[in-house]
């Protein structure tokens, strides 16, 4: 599997490690009223698509960045690669 | 002060140097390297500062360059290692400090790698055999970190097909070494 980096081009998916669904980005607030409920949510609901999954790579043999990758779970076709510190910024995160 | 003798990566006094066919590997012991990450809100000042210090545009992504006396290369978003030689920039860190101020974080990784310098025609056989780089699309003045022999190198391609410095953690030169000699013999 190859995964087309945003900033340095095809990569060999033996350059990276794999941490999971995307939704990990939005991590609750820790001060809400329901927090504990939202952290259980965060922890342990995840959806387990067959088909098209946002995921989160570690270029970890590579220049260390987060990524956001959309891959096909039953195909493993990746449609889109993002550098998750663009996903996140553009939802107001990381000032 | 302590009466310390000073030993390169592989532990000898003299820096190896080992030719096989038209190829040669040589231990790089006189080198300094300082990594540089820009502070969030800063890069602005912090890419001015270092292109004037460097005397040459700060290199982006999967790239290095050579000014006059520093170097560097592109680690990751928002960050490079500087280089020079060890002889007069015994203090590399506190040089690139002293030009970037509050606008960066500055470390002295001097002590943390090591450097091997491959020279040669035909050198492209040896690093195909080492790594997963796509050799056709690195040119002269790429560089990049990839996974040699399970240990994360940084491959600098000083002049493509013909001189390229493999970096790597100091700790594991020996098996950096040994790796890339292995491969060397290898090459038909």
């Amino acid at each position: 599997m190859i995964i087309n980096h945003p900033l340095l081009g095809p990569r060999d998916a033996q350059e990276f490690t794999y941490l999971g669904d995307a939704a990990l980005i939005e991590r609750p607030d820790g001060q809400a009223e329901d927090a504990a409920r939202q952290f259980y949510e965060y922890l342990y609901l995840r959806d387990n698509p067959a088909g098209k999954h946002r995921e989160l790579w570690f270029h970890e043999q590579g220049d260390r960045s987060w990524l956001v990758v959309t891959r096909d779970t039953l195909t493993h076709e990746i449609t889109k690669v993002e550098l998750a510190r663009d996903v996140a910024r553009a939802r107001g995160r990381g000032k | 002060m302590h009466d310390l003798i000073a030993i390169t990566p592989l532990g000898s006094d003299v820096a190896r140097q080992d030719r096989v066919g038209a190829l040669t590997l040589t231990e790089v012991p006189d080198w300094a390297l300082a990594s540089v990450a820009a502070r969030p809100g800063q890069e602005d000042a912090c890419h001015a500062a270092l292109t004037a210090f460097l005397g040459a545009t700060l290199p982006g992504p999967g790239h290095a360059v050579a000014g006059g006396a520093f170097g560097a290369f592109w680690t990751g978003p928002e960050q490079w290692m500087i280089e020079a030689s060890y002889t007069g920039h015994q203090d590399l860190a506190g040089e690139v400090k002293a030009v970037v101020g509050k606008n960066a974080s500055v470390t002295d990784q001097g002590d943390g790698w090591c450097r091997f310098d491959l020279v040669g025609e035909g050198l492209n056989a040896v690093l195909e055999r080492l790594c997963n780089l796509d050799l056709s699309r690195m040119g002269s003045g790429s560089a990049s970190r990839t996974a040699i022999e399970h240990m994360g190198c940084f491959v600098v391609f000083r002049s493509a097909g013909a001189s390229v410095s493999v970096i790597g953690g100091r700790s594991a030169a020996g098996s950096l070494h040994h790796a890339i000699l292995t491969a060397m013999r290898a090459v038909p």
